[in-house]
Order: structure tokens, then sequence, then C-alpha cells
């Protein structure tokens, strides 16, 4: 999606030089993309009881540990599906749904929320814990041929340290929308010139916002303060719908049918310390409905799509005293879509007994997460190991190829 | 001390307002903040144990619905629950408009603030239909009074707040030999790895996960029930002593004033010192404060014990605090709080008892601007960097909102030349001047002045 001709010379006789030097109004043509793999990355926020998702119940060990878990589906005979996914069975059965069990960043034993998402998001090791400031994605993108601003995509009311960096990234909700006169811009322009945080963000809200896909409301060459005061109503009435996991998904897929290749969002709601049998099964609802719905926007596309959810730690083994886990070390991360080889969970299991537990407490980690991340990179869109060892997963050593994609 | 007024109220304050001037010290800041508290008793919201009687009928109600055998007593239940829900949404659509007020109209801008900052460091939020309610009157009992008293007193305080309690899954954690556990129940971690971590020595702290174990074993016994609030049950609290950080707290009975031995302890701790000292640099002037900020602000800590008062005078009286740069973004409650200060807002302005019309004009605006009120995304609270907040969805917000908002809280709008004056006192940059003379309407000039980062900073 780019911008009319008519809107770019509005646009650029309002706001001079400053927003044709924008990358983000660079008309990008689909054949210097890089690729024409999709990835979708969601970030699952609180802390997902992978032992809960993907349960091993070939494990003598599970049961005594998890003596009331809920009904599953079987997937190999080995591991079996949390009822919650129930929906995404059939994804299974096609090969295009995965796992990938018992694996962690290199984050270890403090088990915070903030600092587990940081070093997820940012991809390094505990060496760089608090100093983070650019996410792994952004620094992968850096690398991508032909990557331009609307290769990665982040989506959502909140920011993402997962897309933070220095190279251009969309950034945009579905429910945001801005809407102004031509007079208001040209001011606007001003008043921003000199401080560069806020005036990037003006000029990115305005391209995007120029788009159809932006907003309700779309500024034309007659916007007027009127047309502004009601602007304001409709992204209101937007807001109702704007964090369902349908709109996200939808709105992702909508870029992904464009120039977009790489789009990013997260969900939360997975950290179940109490009444796990009813929690969980309310935070696994919008994940199947993301996928569900990329499944079905995405359309022909579905074939080179691969979506990858991860979480900052798994939880504890045991249940806790109120019929929930706290905060662990490995957990599970998922893989969907046509592009991935699925009906597979890939794990070196490491046992349930209390010895083969990490402190014995937690699933123990038996591969660093971010091996599976770079091997999928590497296999989407040719970043070599050098690369992703060095720049994108600092002091990461990738191992061997588990061939997450066909 | 280089104090100057007009940053003083932009920075530590609500920012300026047409109608109030400018405190002339910081003496005078910290007499107003340690005198009568003259927002609240103007703008007042309740305390928590003032409608725990409502939530307790709200809970009886719901459940009187859910166990009705017939459809007449049903409907007679589902009425009354109505009823009750009600009460509390239009008494909440108040409370909202009344910390916006408070902000507006007060004289002692600071207290705001660090009411804010504080109910943030204790983030708890109130989930569900029942604990929604609770956020703000959680602030007003257990935060605000201590905002200019003792860390210490501000920490026992939060944590015996059912909603805190319940928000970190406190009452549902039995020592796991403890008679109420029969057998069965056991630890929740929850607040005792958030205490640790957030409230008090901070992510880098040096604690380890058998501290945790040992402070959430600690803790068992802390509870509440709805009808009589909070309690300490000993029936809970797993038996015998614990040790946190080498120190040892109890013995056979368990006593509430081991674990205030604890609180008490951990609220001296040198680490707790700086990691708060860290937070109000940050939160007040930097993302990247001045070390000898922190340091004077940790000394201060260390040496008064924790007075947050002293700690608040060595912030205000810090040269590194008064930097003329404006390093920080108003978080949107900051933002939206100070554009209605500058506007002059007085209570007939805001549809207070419309709740319909709040959530229009403030309550999903500050959701799209990434703040949904008493919605923090985790007990870590909102984020402080500041691209967290201008990214550009997040900014549309706050550009749909001042190009429409004023207009439709005030109706009869300042000139913009004025109204330049009123938000950004007599030194505001050349751009903004220049687009406060050349907007086509005064609803997009008064726009554009609260979107200028000269006001969107402080």
């Amino acid at each position: 999606m780019t911008l009319t001709r008519r809107q770019m010379l509005r646009r650029s006789a309002a706001l001079g030089c400053c927003l044709a030097a924008n990358p983000l109004v660079t008309p990008v043509t689909l054949a210097s993309a890089p690729s024409d793999n999709r990835l979708v990355v969601i970030i699952l926020r609180g802390g997902l009881d992978g032992l809960d998702l993907v349960q091993p119940r070939g494990d003598a060990g599970f049961a005594a540990l998890r003596p009331d878990s809920g009904a599953a589906l079987d997937l190999d005979g080995f591991f079996a599906l949390h009822d919650g996914l129930a929906s995404l069975h059939p994804l299974w059965q096609a090969g295009q749904l995965g796992f990938v069990h018992a694996v962690s960043t290199p984050y270890r034993d403090r088990r915070s929320h903030f600092d587990g998402q940081d070093m997820l998001e940012a991809g390094t090791g505990m060496d760089a814990l608090g100093r983070n400031r650019s996410g792994w994605l952004n620094r992968a993108l850096a690398h991508l041929p032909g990557a331009a601003s609307r290769t990665a995509y982040a989506i959502g009311r909140a920011d993402m340290l997962l897309t933070r960096g220095a190279a251009p990234v969309a950034n945009w909700a579905p429910d945001a929308a801005l809407t102004l006169s031509s007079q208001a811009e040209l001011l606007l322009e001003r008043v921003m010139h000199d401080d560069p945080l806020f005036r990037d963000a003006t000029l990115e809200a305005i391209a995007l916002s120029a788009t159809d896909l932006g907003g309700a409301m779309t500024a034309t060459d007659t916007t007027t303060s009127g047309d502004m005061m009601n602007a304001m109503s409709e992204s209101v009435r937007a807001a109702r719908t704007g964090t369902q996991p349908e709109t996200i998904a939808r709105f992702a897929a909508t870029q992904l049918r464009a120039e977009t290749r790489i789009a990013a969002f997260s969900l939360g709601g997975f950290d179940t310390h109490s009444r796990q049998e009813r929690n969980l099964p309310r935070a696994l609802g919008p994940l199947s409905t993301a996928i569900l719905t990329l499944q079905a926007e995405l359309g022909p596309l579905w074939a080179r799509t691969t979506i990858v959810a991860v979480t900052e730690f798994g939880r504890t083994a045991r249940l806790n005293g109120s019929g929930g886990t706290d905060h662990g070390t490995a957990g599970a991360m998922l893989l969907a879509g046509g592009a991935v080889r699925g009906g597979r969970v890939v794990a070196d299991w490491p046992g349930l007994a209390e010895a083969d537990l990490y402190q014995r407490r937690d699933l123990r980690p038996t591969r660093d997460l971010r091996a599976h991340l770079a091997w999928l990179l590497a296999g989407l869109y040719g970043l070599d190991r050098t690369t992703l060892e060095a720049e994108v997963f600092p002091g990461l050593d990738m191992g061997t190829d588990p061939r997450l994609i066909l | 001390m280089p104090f100057d007024p007009r940053l003083a109220e932009i920075r530590f304050g609500c920012g300026l307002s047409p109608r109030l001037a400018p405190p002339g010290s910081a003496a005078e800041m910290l007499a107003r903040l340690t005198g009568p508290d003259d927002a609240a008793a103007a703008y007042p919201i309740a305390r928590f144990s003032t409608i725990q009687p409502q939530l307790h009928a709200l809970q009886r109600a719901r459940r009187a619905r859910r166990k009705a055998k017939t459809d007449a007593a049903r409907r007679a239940a589902e009425d009354h629950y109505k009823d009750l829900r009600r009460t509390l949404r239009t008494d909440a659509a108040r409370w909202t408009g009344h910390t916006f007020l408070r902000r507006a109209l007060t004289r002692d801008a600071l207290r705001e603030r660090l009411t804010a900052f504080w109910a943030d460091h204790f983030t708890a939020r109130g989930v569900g239909q029942i604990w929604s309610f609770a956020h703000l009157p959680y602030i007003e009992e257990a935060i605000r009074p201590h905002v200019a008293g003792r860390f210490a007193d501000m920490l026992r305080a939060a944590v015996a707040q059912p909603l805190m309690l319940s928000y970190l899954d406190q009452y549902r954690s039995f020592g796991p030999n403890s008679p109420a556990a029969r057998g069965k129940r056991g630890l929740n971690e929850n607040l005792a790895r958030e205490m640790l971590e957030l409230h008090t020595l901070g992510a880098n702290g040096p604690y380890t996960q058998a501290d945790v174990r040992q402070m959430a074993e600690l803790l068992t016994g802390l509870t509440f029930d709805m009808k009589s609030g909070f309690a300490f049950r000993p029936d809970m609290a797993e038996p015998g002593a614990e040790t946190v950080l080498g120190i040892h707290y109890g013995g056979a009975d368990a006593r509430l004033a081991d674990i205030h031995a604890a609180l008490d302890d951990l609220a001296a701790h040198p680490a707790t010192a700086a990691h708060v000292a860290r937070k109000l640099a940050v939160h007040f002037v930097s993302d990247n404060p001045p070390p000898s900020l922190i340091r004077a602000l940790t000394l201060r800590y260390t040496e008064t014990a924790g007075d947050l008062a002293a700690v608040t005078d060595a912030l205000l009286t810090h040269p590194d605090a008064w930097s003329t740069e404006l390093r920080n973004v108003k978080q949107p409650v900051d933002f939206v709080g100070s554009a209605l200060r500058a506007l002059d807002l007085v209570p007939r302005h805001l549809p207070l008892s419309n709740l319909r019309r709040m959530q229009n004009l403030l309550l999903t605006p500050m959701a799209l601007m990434g703040q949904p009120m008493g919605a923090p995304p985790g007990p870590d609270g909102w984020p402080e960097d500041d691209p967290d907040w201008i990214t550009p969805q997040r900014l549309a917000a706050r550009l749909q909102w001042v190009m429409s908002a004023p207009f439709q809280l005030r109706r009869a709008l300042p000139r913009p030349e004025a109204f330049l004056i009123a938000a950004l006192g007599d030194s505001a940059p050349e751009p903004v001047k220049f687009a406060a003379r050349a907007a086509e309407s005064r609803a997009e000039g008064i726009g554009i002045i609260l979107a200028s980062p000269a006001f969107q900073r402080f």
C-alpha cells in the first residue's frame, strides 16, 4: 500500500523536505521486497506454562506433578495438546502446527517478568541484562536484503523492544487514527521539527494514517477542524474492538498481503499464579483466534507463512498452593503456518523426575530458544550464521538445524 | 539553589494554570505537601474501607443471582446486582473526574504527582467486575496519606490492602504445613517476589530464589475477607521461623509483628534506598538521570530512614533536578491533566455523572494513548522510557485528543495567543508562537500548542 500521487504531492507541499526524506513514504514495489516468506512473531506475555500447553503425558513424572490436568488431545503418543487450543488440532493434523519444548532464553534464576521479557525481545544473553536498547527482530531486519520501511510491522497500542532499533519498522494499531487539516499538518511539522522523537513519530503517524489501512477516516485536501473533531469520536468507536485478537490479526494479515513480510504483536494473560484450569484457557483462546484469523485472512499466502509464539519463561513444574504455577525456567514455543514443518514436538526431553528438574523446581532447558529463532531467520530470509550469532543473537551457538520450516 | 517557579510547576507539578500562581520556593512546595490535603477535601475519592461494604454487597448479590432457584428470584437478584453496580459505576466515574480536577485546580500539585508515582510503585490492578472499582480507593487509602510520610509505613499499608492481596494472589497463599492448608493448599510466590523485585530491593537487588521462597512463607497469613477487610490469620501461616536476606523472623507462633519486622528491614535496606532513589530521579528528571542526583537521594533516604518528605526535599533542592532542558515526556495522565489545567477546567466542564461522555472524552483517549486508567500492563506499572509513549499510534491518539477534546470540554475556547502564555508561560519556542498566530481556528491553535514538544515534555 502506497500513498497516492495526490496525497504525496499534498503532503510534500505541506511538510517540505522532512516527509519526503521519511523512509515510510518512499514508495516500495513488491519486486524489491526481500522474500515472499511471511513471518509473524507473537510475544506471549506473563510466562506461558509450557508443561500445561504441551503436556508430556508419556513421562511418568507428569501425573505426579500435575495430578488433575484436564482434557488434552493426543499429539504423538507422548505429548498432548491443552484443550484450550483444540481448535488448532486440525492444523496439527495437516502438519501446519508444531511445538518446540524444554527451551528458554539464557535468562536464569531471577524469574522476573520484566527482565525476562527484555531478554526475550532483545535476544541477548544475561551479560546484557538491563542494557538492551534494541530488539533481535530489528537487528535481523538490518541484514535483510531489500528491506524497506514497511517490511516489518509492529502492531498494537504498546511499544515492543522486539522491533525497536535502528532499522525502520512501521508501528501502528488497528484503532489508531489521525485526521488533520493541511494547515494543522504544516504547523505540527514546524513545532515538532527540532525534537527527533516527536518529529519522527508525527511523520510516521501522518504517513500511516493516510493509507486506507490506518484509521477509520482519512484526511483529504478539504479536512476542516470539524472533521478533526469527528475523528476522535471515530477512533473512540474503533477502540472498542481495537485490542481484540481478531482485529489485531486481521490488521496484520492486511499488511502481510501487501508489502509487509514480518509482523509482530503481543498477547497477555499467561501469568497463571492461581486457578490455572480456569485462567490458562482464557489466555489460550485469543492465541488460537489470532492464528486462525491469520490463516483465514492470508488465503494463499498461508502456504508461505510461519507464525512463532514465544514467552519469557515457563513455570514451576509443580502446581503451587492455589492451583496455579509460579515463575519457572524452560517452556514451550509454538509454530504454525503453511510453511512450517509441523506435526512434531521438537525436544531434547529432560525428564520430570525430581533430579531432572532445574533447581528441583522448573522444567530444565535443554536448548536456547534463540537457536530456533535464528534457524527460522536463516531459513526464511537467508541470514548467515555469522550475522545471526554475532549481531542478531549475540553469543548464541546455533548448533544443528532443527529444520522447523519446509 | 536554582529554583524556577515556572519549571517547578511544570516538572514537579501538574503544569501551569492561568488561575493559580506557581509556588515561590521549594520550601513552599514542601510546606503544602506536608500540610492539609485541600485537593482531596475539595474533590473527594472514597477510601477502600469506605466502599468495602458496597463491594461486599455486590459480591453477595452476584452469589444470590447465581443461586436463585426461580425465575422471579433470579430477576430480583439481577435487578439488585445491577442497581448496586450502577451506583458504583457512577461513583467511580466521579472519582476519575476528581483525579483530573485535583490536577487542574490544586495549589499543591506536587502531591498529585507523588501520589501517581507511588501508586505506580505499588501497582495493584483491579481485575473483574468487583475489583475494578477498587483502584482509586486503594490509592486514596494506602498511598496518598503516606507520600510525605515514611516509606516503611506506605509499604505496610499497601501490603495490608485487599486489592494488593488479591492482585498478587497473597490471600491464596497458605503455609504448606499450616492447619488451614489441610495438606492440600500451599504457597503462592507472587507477592513475595514482586515485593523484593519491585517494591523494595529492585530487580538487581541482593536476593535469591531462596529468599523469595522464605519471604513467601513469611507472608502466609496475610489475607482479607470482604466483610471485615484485612486480616492476619495465624492458621494460614507456615509454622516456624523464616530467613530472609540472612535475618531470622518469627518463631513457634505466627505473628503479624514478624512480617512487619521484615517489611521494616526491607524498607531500611540500602538496595531499597538506591532503587527508590533511582526511580524518583527517572520519573521526575530524566530517563538517564545524573548519578550525582541518585546518590543524593539515596543518601537522604538512608540518613532519614526512608522519610519521603525529606527525600522529596532532596529532589527539589538538587541542582541536577533543575536542568532547563526538558528531558522527560509526560505520561498520558500528566499530559491530559496538565492540558486540563492550562485550559482552566472547572468542575462544571466535566461530565462527572455521565459515564459514557467521561469515557469518550477522557478514558478511551487515554487508553489509545497507551495508559488505560487503573489498568497498567503488569505489577511493574507504567513504562518510564520516553520512546514507549511516543510511538506513532500513541502519539496519534494525543494529537487527535488535543484537536477536539478542549472544544468539547470547554466550548468557549481562549485565543491561542493567550492560551500560549497560560500553557507555556513567557518562554514558548518561536515555532509554537508562530503556530499560535497562524492556526486557522482557535481549536486548531490550542491543539497545536498542546501537541508541541514544549508542552508534552517536562
